[in-house]
């Protein structure tokens, strides 16, 4: 498998991307920088957490906006996987590829710790490593991952298995405790409605190489 | 031309910031504030630009790229 990261300005986890995917995969993708307007031959594009842009505008408008992501959203047309973690996640959103928006989260704190979240559902291409109703422990490093959906979207998102993670407890149990950021629904993650698409706001910024990497690399199948 | 776009969050959206400053605003004795909700101004200068245009070209920045309509309204002001 071939694996491409897209790499942003302002961006600081797209090199843990990169030492991810290659232990993972067990050879380095491609870094491709956010000007370009072509993709290298490519089965996954990981779009990395971090910060484009210093999350001037919204997090992740501009860099959703810029020219390789035109190339991205018409390669996850066409069938290309796509991983989008948590900065990725907001710049997913804000190209269309998926439902939904990020915001602040509720409690106003940035939130950098191991969470439990729940597996809704089974998904051909991630989740590899576990099936639905297993617990998994990641980390969270975001500000801005209160994930909202209109009324008629989650209903979507609920219908056609689109939900990938719930903020859980260790045992699973999804409810207002565990709701960390606010998340509707306690929605941590979710897939497109083809499941070719994985954005999830977990999997965060400094300490993911610590703690994170075994959930991250049991993403892949 | 100039225009200034105002950009706040939708109803029932939640604003944790505004909820913030709330609270700060109660804190400083202001008990008469219900609900803050904040947002952000963008003032554009579009140089010589009819106004007729300028309306419709406002409208496109805000929908591709300075709201995102999913969460926020906004609001376009033209100001000669």
């Amino acid at each position: 498998m071939k694996a491409a990261v897209i790499v942003f300005p302002g961006s600081n986890c797209d090199r843990d991307m990169k030492v991810a995917i290659e232990q993972s995969l067990g050879h380095a993708p491609s870094m491709v920088w956010h000007a370009d307007t072509e993709l290298p031959p490519t089965d996954l594009i990981a779009i990395p957490g971090g910060f484009s842009y210093g999350d001037y505008l919204r997090c992740g408008a501009i860099a959703g906006n810029s020219p390789i992501m035109r190339e991205v959203v018409k390669k996850a047309s066409q069938g290309t996987l796509v991983l989008a973690v948590c900065n990725g996640f907001q710049v997913a959103t804000e190209t269309g590829m998926l439902p939904g928006a990020l915001l602040r989260n509720a409690n106003q704190k940035f939130i950098c710790k191991d969470v439990d979240l729940k597996v809704v559902s089974d998904n051909k291409y991630f989740a590899g490593s576990f099936t639905k109703g297993d617990t998994v422990r990641f980390p969270v490093a975001h500000h801005d991952g209160n994930y909202f959906a209109d009324e008629e979207t989650r209903k979507r998102l609920h219908g056609e298995g689109m939900i990938a993670f719930q903020y859980a407890d260790a045992d699973g149990n999804v409810n207002a405790e565990t709701n960390i950021n606010g998340s509707v629904d306690n929605i941590a993650g979710i897939y497109n409605e083809k499941g070719n698409i994985l954005a999830d706001a977990a999997s965060g910024t400094p300490d993911k190489r610590r703690a994170g990497w075994h959930g991250r690399q049991s993403v892949f199948r | 031309m100039k225009a200034r776009v105002t950009i706040s969050l939708k109803n029932g959206v939640l604003d944790p910031q505004g909820k913030a400053i709330e609270h700060a605003l109660h804190g400083l004795g202001f008990d008469g504030v219900n609900d803050v909700r904040q947002g952000k101004i963008i003032e554009l200068d579009l140089g010589d630009i009819a106004k007729e245009n300028a309306a419709s070209e406002v409208e496109r920045m805000c929908t591709q790229l300075l709201a995102n309509t999913v969460i926020e309204n906004y609001s376009i002001e033209l100001l000669d």
